[in-house]
């Protein structure tokens, strides 16, 4: 009961932070007081709250008093003028305050932190040293977020009459029917928040059946895409329960975007304003973010398109940096002009003809690309004369490349894991789609060759001594030829393995696990070199740069972080998703991330300086997927609602939608040349779209780059271009290889 | 509006748990006379908390790219909340909880059998989990999907049957895209799929014309019937087994439908007896192919099989060769085809039933169709023996004895008495001796049965005590297995369906993957022979072996008979 009264009443919460140190000090001798005030301190806490009422002060007064007496008769003079002290503080009337921070401290000792998540309990575990941690869910992310969640939270806490907030929602719903059909669409986006919010007010001051009403009847009317939270939010009945919901804190910390023409919003404005409906006001002043625009209100699937995020839709200045998107310069490479007698592919390295070869992409890379950011502006690893044999046998594959297109689709090889038992949880390719890896959930990584050529490993360092250095074949012979075989198992992590990717030089591959680390493994030892540790929660996927030496990651945390293979700890922290992050890709010129997010939002995030350059909002589900297409300028992103949505990256826009899928995409890839998309998906399919037609189309359209609001017309039936459905594997992973042939993989799920 | 609402809001309704069950839990832990208000907390926090970690759980689910929760997501949700997991559950399947109840109270309970360790000790260790492998095909070739077992069969069962049942089917455009583009591929549909999408509305499509094959269809139906009914065994296994595998023969369905009915028409009167052996087979395969919708076809396909049956002469010595063998087979297959394709509407069983009876019944009817009668009859099971057959034992008795014991006529009509009489006594026999209390009298046998009661009494005497040696087969068998089977089974028997028999190699890569090859030529026709069955039989224990089992034997007895027939020609 006595730590209850900290979260009671709102001025108490703020003050909580300069009381801390008094209670830090006195706070274990206090422990036997805060008995005395309540019968069971264990679960008094939460029957408490329920009998708390709204009238609070009398009674506090009188425990307060109670309690300086109770300490005077022990003599216990120091708490006495710790009590006294607080109690002078400028703030309310003395005596609630003393009350509470006396009650907080007997609270903490008497061990009762787990019902008192957030910002209550945060003071507590630092009085009570670790025995919060058991219960303490928020993460990091939510530390941070403490003193905003204070404000917030003490917003919630403005008394008004809880059975009246039924008759403000429904008459605002009823003005809202009643509004021009232009402006109806636009304000209807107001419904959802508030009703998130005024259900919180209402669970934030115990009533707790004037919410469970007010829920069921207008929980029915949100749109279908917000399901997921509201069942979240119907599990919530109790104050306590908000302490420690991630989800809701995040409703809370961060304002709920809107966006709303400049006419919707003043006819909005004057009907509260004339209703004198001031409750609702205030939560549209404090809670939301109203993002106005001048020019005509959108329609209704214009709104949906964008809509379906955790905290609405990304803010118009959001996505207004510029985003150099282009492709860095390849680096000049002589090209062997021998590709008639392919012998010579075996010692390729020393060209017997110095002249470059003209092909498409050689001439595409001698003009620099004005949207292309300039080639140092982030340090990229030097070429090595192994990585340049590779762009040679890149450049030559390239040449035989199928060009497809709508009429000229691909040949889909499927790769089936037998035996799995459902474990698979993670596929990577190589580039040149000579390896496959797996990650398991059984916490191994294996990998195979898929080509006649074996893995080996490299000999012990006794034998190796004993080779002849300067031999041409010394790659050739530092090689075990005793160990070949066609897969290899890696044994390290302590979780299944979510994430898993190669490195582009097929030299190191790296797997991200529920056990909180990335690894880095050896694929010429086959061993782990490095254990990354930072995220101290699943981390969900991580990859390697195009170019090499960094990666990504991305996990439970909400964080995701930029590592250079040769550092320990992470070179950048993108922070400010809401939720999980769920996938991570790099740009192709490796200056930018994507993330995408269980808040339904993808970010771009800038390597260089860290900060979040775009965010993309529309997705209705979790995000498992994203991929850039290859000259950088598109984004397409997957997700649990089986909707595939493209983005433009320089804009900053939506410029596609792909229905079809009927469950979560796991995998998305553009061809090499960008034509075609490919998406696999748990329904067992993979599907094939004309993006180029999906973007032309949009092009021809003259969409205002300025509003963003463009149409987005339902043609994905025109734009599907194939479905292939597997017997019963699921397709978690996709790749093209050099020459256009389309991989898939997945485990057979009998 | 109003009822999609009432359904979201009993979604969304926060459930709680009961509080018997915090008693009952709180019991389970020695806590006697928890208050009723410290229960409702307890619930509704306990409620709350296990909200929380199912959500979590979920996230591991989609992560794991798994559509079934399993007891290790929950393990790693409780992880993330920094609670201990529990450990025990390792449960790959559902959990078996156990419902109880009791003084007014209900409970769900995980059973935890006693195991005797003997048991463990003794019975031998389960097979070792295979390894994860990697085996590669082609999912589509330029766009189109190949008709190989690795993928589903390009038109479902279902959509043959929507065919052949609504052929006018109003279609929307679009929403045909699967079987369109699977069932003919890319090149042919685009221009259709255009049309579709241009005249946007709702089209009446004609049902698809299943008369055109292409070349690759044409030779390989060409190759298929020529093997079946070709002299040589091996390559007739091969071309059977591809029937009763290849998922893509729906198209040339018809085809091998007439193929069949026709081939019956001619080798019957022709008295062709080896021809008929082969066809009966192509039918037997056809049933066994589980891509395949029938139905459509059974009005050629079921006269053909009762032909063989019930014929008067399916062969040209009938003295010496076995034709009794194929009518037996064919009573199978009729049996079968009853089974499978009988409904309320087409009747099939009771339509066959009666022709069987009608012919049975009359005095004139030859001893082959005799038997081809009781034989189709007797296969369709103890009820249908019960009730038609039973009951006129006695006067097929005196038609026998009259065969039998009275002046010798011609020796066709007495090998055919014998081979009804042994049928009688195979079939009735154990039926009888499930109808009958034990003490078997040989006496009231021959009141009740005449002349084949004594011999009945003696098959009868020797079905119980075979039945009684296996009941306590079964017995000691369901003894010894205390301990809980690995799941190994279930996902082996997957396995084999789907992707041939168990292979020790890691990966096989199509014929013509590596990368040098930008245009993937057909892979390699999948042909796993005849092998495949033998590899399975020797895994001998589930029901679906012991089928194939029998249906492999049957067709080795054909074999004999073939090889002897053969022999005489």
């Amino acid at each position: 009961m006595a730590a209850v009264q900290g979260g009671m009443s709102d001025a108490d919460i703020e003050t909580d932070i300069k009381t801390e140190p008094s209670t830090d000090g006195f706070g274990n001798n206090n422990a036997n007081d805060g008995r005395v005030l309540s019968a069971s301190p264990g679960s008094g806490s939460s029957t408490g709250s329920n009998k708390q009422t709204a009238a609070v002060t009398p009674e506090d007064q009188q425990t307060l008093l109670a309690v300086l007496q109770f300490l005077k008769k022990n003599k216990l003079i120091e708490s006495v003028e710790i009590l006294r002290r607080e109690a002078g503080l400028p703030e309310n009337s003395l005596d609630p305050k003393a009350t509470e921070s006396a009650g907080a401290g007997s609270g903490g000792a008497a061990g009762i932190v787990d019902l008192e998540g957030g910002d209550v309990s945060s003071l507590l575990s630092r009085v009570t040293g670790s025995s919060s941690a058991g219960a303490q869910a928020p993460t990091k992310a939510v530390a941070e977020d403490q003193p905003d969640v204070r404000v917030v939270l003490s917003a919630y806490s403005q008394q008004g009459d809880p059975t009246l907030y039924e008759v403000y929602y429904s008459d605002l719903k009823k003005f809202i029917e009643t509004v021009l059909d232009c402006h109806r669409a636009e304000l209807s986006q107001v419904f959802y928040p508030l009703f998130v919010h005024m259900y919180l007010e209402l669970v934030y001051n115990n009533h707790e059946s004037e919410a469970k009403a007010f829920f069921e009847k207008f929980s029915g009317d949100q749109e279908c895409y917000y399901e997921e939270d509201l069942r979240v939010l119907s599990g919530l009945t109790k104050k306590e329960h908000m302490r420690g919901n991630e989800t809701l804190l995040d409703f809370r910390t961060s304002k709920f975007v809107l966006r709303i023409s400049r006419d919707s919003y003043q006819l909005l404005k004057r009907h509260l304003q004339e209703r004198q409906n001031n409750q609702i006001w205030n939560i549209i002043q404090e809670h939301l973010y109203i993002d106005i625009f001048d020019g005509m209100p959108r329609s209704k699937s214009q709104i949906d398109a964008m809509s379906g995020s955790l905290a609405g839709e990304a803010k118009r200045e959001a996505n207004k940096t510029k985003v150099y998107y282009g492709l860095l310069k390849e680096p000049e490479i002589e090209l062997p002009l021998d590709d008639e007698d392919e012998e010579a592919e075996n010692e390729e390295g020393k060209p017997k003809k110095k002249k470059p070869k003209k092909d498409s992409m050689g001439s595409k890379s001698k003009k620099q690309d004005p949207n292309a950011p300039s080639q140092n502006r982030i340090p990229l690893p030097e070429l090595k004369d192994s990585d340049k044999l590779d762009k040679i046998m890149y450049m030559k594959e390239a040449t035989k490349r199928i060009r497809l297109g709508s009429d000229n689709l691909p040949s889909v090889c499927f790769y089936t894991f037998l035996n799995a038992y459902q474990g698979l949880t993670a596929v990577d390719f190589t580039d040149d789609s000579s390896l496959i890896a797996g990650g398991f959930a059984d916490s191994t990584v294996r990998v195979w060759s898929v080509t006649p050529k074996k893995l080996r490993k490299v000999k012990s360092a006794a034998d190796l001594n004993l080779i002849d250095k300067e031999s041409d074949d010394v790659l050739e012979r530092i090689m075990d030829e005793k160990t070949a075989s066609e897969s290899k198992i890696m044994y390290g992590h302590s979780g299944p393995v979510y994430g898993i990717s190669f490195s582009p030089d097929r030299n190191y591959l790296l797997s991200s696990s529920e056990d909180g680390t990335v690894r880095l493994w050896s694929l010429l030892t086959f061993t782990c070199l490095v254990a990354y540790k930072g995220h101290n929660y699943p981390v969900w996927d991580t990859q390697f740069s195009p170019y090499g030496y960094y990666f990504v990651s991305g996990g439970h945390d909400r964080v995701a972080r930029l590592w250079a293979t040769d550092h320990y700890q992470p070179l950048r922290i993108f922070s400010g998703h809401l939720a999980d992050i769920t996938c991570t890709r790099f740009h192709p010129n490796s200056n930018y991330v994507a993330t995408g997010s269980s808040d339904r939002t993808i970010r771009v995030w800038d390597v260089l300086s860290g900060n979040c350059v775009r965010i993309f909002t529309g997705h209705k589900g979790p995000i498992h997927s994203l991929a850039f297409s290859p000259n950088g300028k598109f984004l397409a992103s997957g997700a649990t609602d089986g909707r595939v949505l493209l983005w433009d990256i320089g804009h900053g826009l939506m410029m596609g939608e792909l229905k079809g899928h009927t469950d979560t995409i796991y995998s998305l890839r553009f061809s090499r040349d960008g034509e075609i998309l490919a998406s696999g998906s748990m329904d067992n399919t993979v599907r094939l779209w004309d993006v180029m037609k999906a973007f032309d189309d949009l092009e021809t359209d003259d969409f205002t780059a300025a509003t963003g609001h463009i149409h987005l017309q339902d043609n994905s039936q025109e734009l599907l271009l194939g479905t292939y459905t597997t017997k019963s594997t699921p397709v978690i992973h996709l790749h093209f290889t050099r020459r256009n042939l389309l991989l898939a993989a997945g485990a057979f799920n009998p | 509006m109003s009822a999609m609402a009432e359904e979201r809001r009993q979604k969304h309704c926060s459930v709680v748990l009961p509080t018997e069950s915090m008693k009952a839990m709180a019991e389970s832990v020695g806590v006697g006379q928890l208050q009723e208000d410290s229960c409702v907390a307890l619930s509704e926090e306990v409620s709350y908390r296990i909200k929380e970690i199912a959500q979590d759980a979920l996230k591991f689910m989609h992560h794991g790219k798994r559509r079934k929760l399993t007891t290790s997501d929950i393990d790693n949700a409780l992880k993330l909340k920094n609670v201990e997991p529990l450990y025990g559950f390792q449960s790959q399947e559902f959990i078996p909880f156990r419902f109880a109840s009791g003084g007014g109270r209900e409970l769900h309970f995980y059973e935890e059998k006693e195991v005797d360790l003997s048991d463990i000790i003794n019975t031998p260790l389960p097979r070792v989990p295979l390894d994860v492998s990697l085996k590669a095909h082609w999912l589509s070739i330029e766009g189109m999907q190949p008709a190989i077992p690795e993928n589903p069969p390009p038109a479902t069962k279902e959509q043959q049957k929507v065919e052949s049942t609504e052929p006018l089917k109003v279609v929307k455009p679009g929403q045909e895209e699967e079987g369109t583009i699977q069932g003919k591929g890319q090149g042919t549909t685009t221009p259709d799929g255009k049309g579709q999408c241009l005249e946007k509305g709702l089209i009446r499509l004609k049902p698809r014309s299943t008369h055109e094959l292409s070349v690759e269809q044409q030779l390989y139906y060409k190759e298929i019937t020529e093997a079946c009914v070709g002299s040589c065994e091996a390559k007739r296994a091969e071309a059977l087994q591809s029937i009763a595998t290849d998922p893509g023969l729906y198209q040339m369905l018809p085809r091998f439908s007439t193929f069949i009915s026709e081939g019956v028409r001619v080798n019957v009167v022709q008295n062709n007896l080896a021809l008929l052996i082969y066809l009966m087979r192509m039918v037997k395969a056809l049933m066994d192919n589980p891509t395949l919708y029938l139905e459509k076809y059974l009005h050629e396909l079921i006269p053909a099989v009762v032909t063989c049956i019930v014929s008067k002469q399916l062969c040209l010595r009938p003295d010496v060769d076995n034709h009794w063998a194929l009518r037996d087979f064919a009573a199978r297959l009729m049996a079968q085809s009853c089974k499978t394709f009988s409904t309320t509407t087409n009747n099939i069983q009771s339509r066959i039933t009666k022709t069987f009876t009608k012919s049975w019944l009359d005095d004139k009817t030859q001893w082959t169709t005799r038997y081809g009668c009781i034989a189709g009859l007797a296969e369709l099971g103890p009820d249908v023996i019960k009730t038609l057959i039973i009951p006129r034992l006695a006067i097929e008795g005196a038609r026998i004895k009259a065969v039998m014991e009275g002046p010798v006529i011609s020796n066709i009509d007495k090998i055919g008495a014998e081979h009804v009489q042994s049928l009688l006594l195979k079939h009735c026999a154990s039926v009888i001796a499930k109808l009958r209390s034990p003490p078997d009298n040989v006496e009231q046998y021959r009141t009740e049965y005449g002349y084949l009661g004594p011999m009945l009494c003696s098959h009868v005497m020797k079905a119980r005590t075979q039945a009684a040696l296996q009941a306590q087969q079964v017995n000691r068998t369901t003894l010894t297995i205390t301990q809980p089977r690995p799941t190994l089974s279930v996902s082996q028997s997957g396995l084999s369906g789907s992707s041939g028999p168990r292979t020790p190699s890691i990966i096989k890569v199509p014929s013509s993957l590596t990368l040098m090859s930008p245009r993937p030529g057909t892979p390699s026709q999948p042909s796993p022979p005849a092998t495949k069955y033998i590899v399975m039989a020797t895994s001998a224990g589930a029901a679906s072996t012991q089928q194939v089992i029998l249906a492999q034997s049957l067709s080795h007895i054909l074999d004999l008979h073939i090889g002897m027939i053969m022999c005489q020609i």
